[in-house]
């Protein structure tokens, strides 16, 4: 059984979902909430913030990508936000005030929560892999679907256009 | 059905394989230089900061990848592990031509004289096989200095005083230097520390039939985009096949060494491109796969005559599995200190290498490279919380601000951190895959504490305002620097193979990597296995002009 890890789970890469819906693994429910949980990780502020720069966009993706092994964790995760969302204050987690949002989060990142998907997938492990995506989606390429027009790289002053070489222009060379 | 017979197999071309192939082949041998990953060049650079060999989260960009490959990591809990080559508990190293080379930072360092000879100079260790190398700097000398100027090295070493003799100065001088460079050196002229411009084996000029660095960002986990970084994928492999006497072969994985009846090595079998098995025949056998690669292969090379393994008679293979404990600080700076001119690293000190009051070893400390925005990210000083508004402000303020000073201190070698094959798990080819156990010596921590400590005190003179700590973690070591696991020593009983890398009582058989380092410096170590490389083909070549190295 340990044997057929990695390549196992591949497969055809294909939607989880329908057709109708624009995202590639999440339904739209969880994308909203993966939408503000994200924008409180990194919030807007005189610079845009996560939700802005498309790190659920970025997640999303990722998922139907290197990241297709967490798709149940994902899944799990942001019905058991939730799930603690209500609990805490009566309301899933898109619709309570940015102050309970960060409640929320903090209850998640110390691990104290309960709630039935937090028996399978500790809160903290959840906490952890969606604070290191949302890096990766905003301060990350833009070509992986996150940091949409270089906003992140704008707001630390990257000089851009970068420094590129003329290799890529050597016609001389075939194939 | 067998592949016509040639006179050398070589397995992997990386650092090592690809200077063995050339050497080889220019003295008139015919060569098959196998290699698992495929050849990039330049015009494979992608600059993908979230895929490449140094932040792979999103996968390897030269390999290998995540679908085929796995190994078996076994925790200082007992608890075992199956983990792709994208995370870190892998140690992975990358699988195409050129190897590590590729895509390296590309640091060109000589050991020390004392690295050499580190039991004779501190004692024994308890816990660790320290030992002295077979042989000195003093031999080594002349192939140091012909890695630098065959593969191509730039730098100015002459005010490092602790440094050994060399015959002949770097051929290329250092590129300009950063911002951070002048800062920290004059920070290291207060202090009366010895800072120099570290040789790295990167063109800064016109060599070699390439142009130089455009010092762009993207430079170590990276192809460079105009080839000015110098492996053997651009130097020494396109010399071998230029012979006519060298194929290589590449996506070719391979699966055992062979031998007959009588002890000898008499070829290599392997999965082609296509998958298929192949057995190609071959007088004599280099393996260059790397110090966990390399042992892999021997240790799943086994028959009647070797049952545990080739080279294995006295349980060595695999053994003292070493990296580095990297260590240093990073200090957060009033005004801006980034200027954007790659590659980022640059000047070093070599005064904490030995000599440090109760502590064996030591390590070479420098700046680090350019840590990029997602890189920065992943890390921040204690107090600053890792996300919300306080983070992103702390982003903003800094990312142009940070200095990082680190080095890789020199590894106590422990006995039971080592490479074995797994006894159940198989890659993609139904090979046994390694399988990774042990713990770092406590006695690196220590040191890493120490030299982390030095890191900061140069950052503070250089005005940082805050500085913490970058330590290293008690698990196994292995990763781009991994070395050690075929020791190479003068008693059989108690190494792999001689002071020529070749196997003991296995007259054609060649172990030539990192995997023969006895210690590993406190240095990046490509252009030591590339030194070991051009001495042990200069045996293999004078050895097979008297006996063709047949049984």
């Amino acid at each position: 059984m340990q044997v057929a890890v990695v390549g196992a789970a591949a497969g055809p890469i294909v939607s989880c979902v329908g057709t109708s819906n624009p995202w590639r693994c999440l339904i739209e429910d969880e994308a909203r909430t993966l939408e503000a949980l994200v924008d409180r990780i990194i919030p807007a502020d005189q610079d845009p913030g996560a939700a802005w720069a498309g790190v659920a966009n970025f997640i999303d993706r990722q998922l139907v990508g290197p990241y297709r092994r967490l798709q149940k964790t994902y899944r799990q995760g942001l019905t058991g936000t939730n799930e603690t969302s209500a609990a805490m204050f009566g309301k899933r987690f898109p619709a309570l005030s940015r102050e309970q949002q960060d409640e929320v989060l903090r209850a998640l990142e110390s691990g104290q929560v309960s709630g039935k998907s937090w028996k399978q997938l500790p809160a903290k492990q959840f906490f952890d892999l969606l604070v290191s995506h949302t890096m990766q989606g905003f301060y990350g390429d833009p070509r992986h679907g996150g940091n949409r027009e270089r906003v992140s790289w704008k707001m630390l002053r990257l000089p851009f256009p970068p420094v590129r070489g003329r290799m890529q222009d050597d016609l001389t060379k075939t194939s | 059905m067998a592949l016509a017979r040639v006179n050398a197999v070589i397995v992997g071309a990386g650092a090592a394989g690809g200077i063995v192939a050339k050497e080889l082949a220019e003295a008139g041998l015919t060569v098959v230089l196998l290699e698992r990953g495929k050849w990039y060049t330049a015009f494979d650079c992608r600059k993908d900061d979230l895929r490449n060999q140094r932040t792979s989260l999103l996968g390897c960009s030269f390999g290998p990848d995540d679908d085929r490959y796995r190994r078996v990591v076994v925790g200082p809990d007992g608890q075992e592990r199956i983990v792709a080559p994208s995370e870190g508990a892998y140690n992975n190293n990358a699988a195409c031509v050129g190897g590590g080379t590729f895509s390296y930072g590309a640091m060109g360092w000589r050991y020390l004289e004392k690295d050499f000879r580190m039991r004779s100079t501190y004692g024994a260790v308890a816990g660790s096989t320290l030992e002295d190398w077979p042989i000195s700097y003093q031999d080594l000398e002349p192939y140091y200095t012909k890695a630098e100027w065959e593969i191509g090295v730039s730098g100015d070493d002459t005010k490092n005083i602790f440094k050994g003799p060399r015959s002949r100065p770097l051929p290329m001088p250092p590129p300009p230097p950063s911002r951070e460079h002048l800062i920290l050196k004059a920070a290291a002229e207060r202090l009366k520390l010895h800072a120099f411009d570290i040789p790295m084996l990167r063109n800064t000029v016109q060599y070699n039939g390439r142009g130089a660095c455009m010092r762009c960002r993207w430079c170590v986990g990276f192809a460079c985009e105009v080839d000015a970084k110098c492996g053997t994928h651009n130097t020494v492999i396109p010399r071998a096949l230029k012979t006519g006497n060298c194929t290589l072969r590449t996506e070719c994985v391979a699966k055992e060494i062979l031998t007959n009846g009588q002890g000898w090595v008499t070829g290599v079998a392997y999965f082609d491109e296509r998958g298929r098995l192949q057995e190609q025949p071959a007088d004599l056998v280099v393996v260059s796969a790397s110090a966990t690669e390399t042992p892999r292969l021997l240790l799943n090379s086994r028959s009647r005559l070797f049952p545990n393994g080739l080279g294995n008679r006295y349980d060595w293979v695999g053994r003292n599995l070493q990296g580095h404990a990297y260590s240093g600080a990073y200090g957060l700076m009033e005004t801006d200190t980034y200027d954007d001119l790659g590659p980022g690293a640059s000047i070093a000190i070599c005064d904490y290498n030995h000599g440090n009051p109760g502590l064996v070893g030591g390590a070479m400390l420098c700046n680090e490279f350019i840590r990029l925005p997602i890189q920065f990210a992943m890390l921040r000083p204690p107090g600053v919380p890792r996300w919300g508004a306080a983070h992103k402000d702390f982003m903003r303020h800094f990312f142009n601000r940070c200095i990082a000073v680190h080095g890789p201190v020199q590894e106590m070698p422990v006995f039971d951190s080592r490479v074995q094959v797994d006894p159940r798990v198989v890659d993609g080819w139904g090979i046994p895959v390694a399988r990774l156990s042990g713990a770092r010596h406590p006695q690196d921590l220590e040191v890493a504490n120490y030299i982390s400590g030095k890191a900061a005190a140069w950052l503070k003179e250089a005005g940082a305002i805050t500085t913490w700590p970058k330590l290293p973690g008690q698990g196994l070591s292995g990763g781009q620097h991994q070395a050690g696991t075929c020791r190479m020593g003068n008693d059989p009983r108690a190494s792999v193979v001689n002071r020529y890398c070749q196997v003991h009582d296995m007259a054609n058989l060649f172990v030539v990597d990192g995997s023969v380092h006895v210690t590993n410096g406190g240095f990046n170590p490509a252009l030591t296995i590339m030194a070991v490389a051009y001495m042990a083909s200069e045996h293999i070549v004078q050895t097979w002009k008297g006996t063709r190295m047949r049984g």
